[in-house]
């Protein structure tokens, strides 16, 4: 088609760019606004009016990593020249490293716990998404019903029991804990999106292996697996998204061990009242992997977060 | 047809009988994909909620698990009926609930319906709109109370620059007017691009020969809009609400870290006054009953809505 009566004006084009790229940037302005304060001072990060241009520091980086205690002048003069920038940075504030933060710990029982979830979930999300794809199951609509009604549920009215049921198993603030709980509420999503995705591989193919003397089971991770690998990967991206960002479950049912990085970013506490910058680095750090995904993912975004309601 | 009289045979071969021969059957096989997700959806969202209606009927406290569990009917729930600190946080609720959905609803069309005019990078400026959608609630709430500090934060400077107010002479978090907004600002910052994202789906699968149709029966543009892309588009809309209003209703992470309820109990939604029972006083008993007359509540709430959505699709 190359003329159409209802393709819009150029100049509503025009004012339409011009209100959605304002709300754009207008939107962006928090974000960026983060990731500023990341690399500001402390006093720079509370001084009013806020500072748009400053000198850049990794002070903000430097306190997200370290433990740090204050020392007399006499004791800093005695110490030895700073042995690199980081140690430079916290002298300067008449202090010297303690040792590591819990940031590091935190931020990786984050990937363990993200990644484990995702794996699960996708394992037995695609062997189930299949089963109710091209089987009769018994009761399907309702068992699909009943999948999808889990998400429903406030997660601290289900915290409740299972704080006591891991609490008698041993499974509270340990990494297992959160890896099938994640798992159990990422699989609603998991089947859905799964299923949708391996409904749109024809039947056909299947068939044609079975004729050639495949097994089910043959037919499945050498046919279907391959053909729906795209879908595969962008629920594996939601479910991972989900379990990252994941606050709820975390705060309550666990405390040192198995905590997440989103309980821990908003205690990060310099001395002598918050640490901005350092909450900043944090905030900036784990918030970018998201980013990331999302702009890799922008496709397939709507199928994700409606459940496969909207297809596009 | 294949020339092969193995397949040929194969083919020949009643489907059923051709499956028994290769072992198990479909029902047996069946069992074994969905099984697993089953089971452990029954171990960690069934029986946790069994044993939640179970522990509503009892005086139980987490805290104390050896003193003697009693069943004391429904007194639970009558108390939690005649509690007006929970009607307070209904209240509460409901307000975020539906100015998050209103404000969400009317931005998401608005940007939804510019950007499907199709001007040059409208999909790079989507994406962009997306971004606050994905990330933490709990890191971003966290994050939000730094921009609405007084006299520091980015937020009362933007506003003051504006307005001419001075930046330190309100608390966005900390006022007893303001909070309830405050919390609604960030919801609808971070959650407007879901509404737009759906809506941009409805609008984008209304075929073209409609409006050219209405435009040679010169029908208004306005007409149009009324006639053709709202009825079209509702059904959509309608999904976004449900999906936002489930959302909102069990609220917890990015309101806990934004005000934590306060000022007072302000903005103490549900979930939040849920958590304090159930973790901070260990009313286990009690707060078991509140979570089921809450799911009960979105449980229902939804089905009603979800028959109207079919009625909706069908016209």
């Amino acid at each position: 088609m190359s003329y159409s009566i209802t393709e819009p004006s150029s100049r509503q084009k025009t004012v339409a760019g011009f209100l959605v790229i304002t709300y754009s940037l207008v939107t962006l302005i928090p974000l960026l606004w983060v990731f500023i304060t990341g690399f500001k001072t402390p006093p720079d990060s509370i001084s009013y009016p806020p500072k748009v241009f400053f000198t850049p520091s990794l002070e903000g980086y430097v306190n997200l990593f370290t433990t740090r205690t204050r020392v007399t002048p006499e004791q800093l003069e005695a110490l030895p020249p700073p042995a690199n920038f980081a140690e430079e940075i916290v002298r300067n504030r008449k202090m010297v490293i303690a040792g590591p933060s819990k940031f590091g710990e935190r931020f990786m029982n984050s990937v363990i716990i993200g990644f484990g979830s995702t794996f699960l979930s996708i394992f037995l999300g695609t062997l189930a998404a299949y089963g109710f794809s091209r089987f009769k199951v018994p009761l399907k609509d309702d068992l699909l019903f009943f999948i999808l009604s889990t998400r429903m549920m406030p997660p601290i009215a289900v915290a409740i029991p299972i704080f006591l049921m891991y609490r008698k198993l041993g499974l509270s603030d340990t990494h297992l804990g959160m890896i099938l709980l994640y798992t159990a509420v990422n699989i609603s999503l998991a089947v859905w999106l799964l299923k949708g995705f391996i409904d749109e591989i024809p039947r056909e193919y299947e068939e044609a292996a079975l004729i050639d003397g495949y097994t089910r089971f043959q037919a499945f991770y050498k046919v279907v697996l391959p053909q729906a690998a795209t879908g595969i990967a962008s629920t594996a991206i939601f479910c991972l998204i989900f379990a990252w960002n994941e606050y709820a479950f975390a705060v309550l049912l666990t405390s040192g061990n198995a905590q997440t990085a989103p309980p821990f970013i908003p205690t990060i506490i310099g001395v002598g009242g918050l640490d901005w910058p350092a909450v900043a680095a944090g905030a900036t750090l784990f918030l970018l992997p998201v980013l990331i995904f999302t702009i890799f993912l922008r496709k397939h975004l709507l199928r994700g977060i409606t459940f496969g309601a909207v297809r596009k | 047809m294949s020339e092969n009289p193995i397949e040929r045979a194969a083919a020949a071969t009643p489907q059923p009988i051709a499956r028994n021969v290769r072992g198990l059957s479909d029902r047996a096989l069946a069992w074994w994909f969905v099984g697993p997700t089953i089971a452990l959806l029954l171990a960690i969202n069934i029986f946790p909620l069994i044993w939640t209606i179970n522990l509503s009927f009892t005086n139980f406290k987490a805290n104390r698990p050896n003193r003697e569990i009693k069943y004391i009917g429904l007194r639970n729930y009558e108390r939690i009926l005649n509690d007006a600190d929970i009607w307070l946080n209904m209240q509460a609720t409901a307000h975020f609930l539906i100015w998050t959905i209103v404000l969400q609803v009317l931005i998401g069309f608005a940007l939804a319906w510019l950007i499907n005019r199709n001007f040059r990078g409208s999909s790079f400026w989507t994406t962009v709109i997306v971004l606050p959608m994905m990330l933490s609630p709990a890191v971003v709430g966290n994050f939000w109370t730094f921009l609405y500090q007084p006299q520091i934060g980015l937020f009362n400077y933007i506003v003051s620059f504006f307005t001419g107010v001075d930046p330190s002479s309100f608390e966005m978090l900390g006022s007893v007017d303001l909070a309830p907004w405050s919390i609604i600002i960030v919801d609808t910052w971070m959650w407007t691009p879901f509404v737009m994202l759906i809506c941009l789906a409805g609008l984008r699968s209304i075929p073209d020969y409609i409006y050219e149709a209405a435009e040679i029966d010169r029908a208004s543009r306005w007409r149009q809009f009324w006639t053709i892309t709202l009825p079209m588009v509702l059904p959509f809309l309608m999904l976004a609400v449900l999906f936002r209003g489930i959302e909102n209703f069990k609220m917890f992470d990015l309101v806990v870290q934004l005000t934590g309820g306060g000022p007072g109990s302000i903005t103490e939604l549900a979930s939040i006054n849920l958590k304090r029972e159930a973790f901070e006083k260990w009313r286990t008993g009690y707060s078991s009953a509140f979570a089921i007359i809450l799911f009960v509540t979105v449980f229902g709430l939804a089905s009603i809505y979800v028959k109207a959505l079919n009625k909706v699709k069908e016209r």
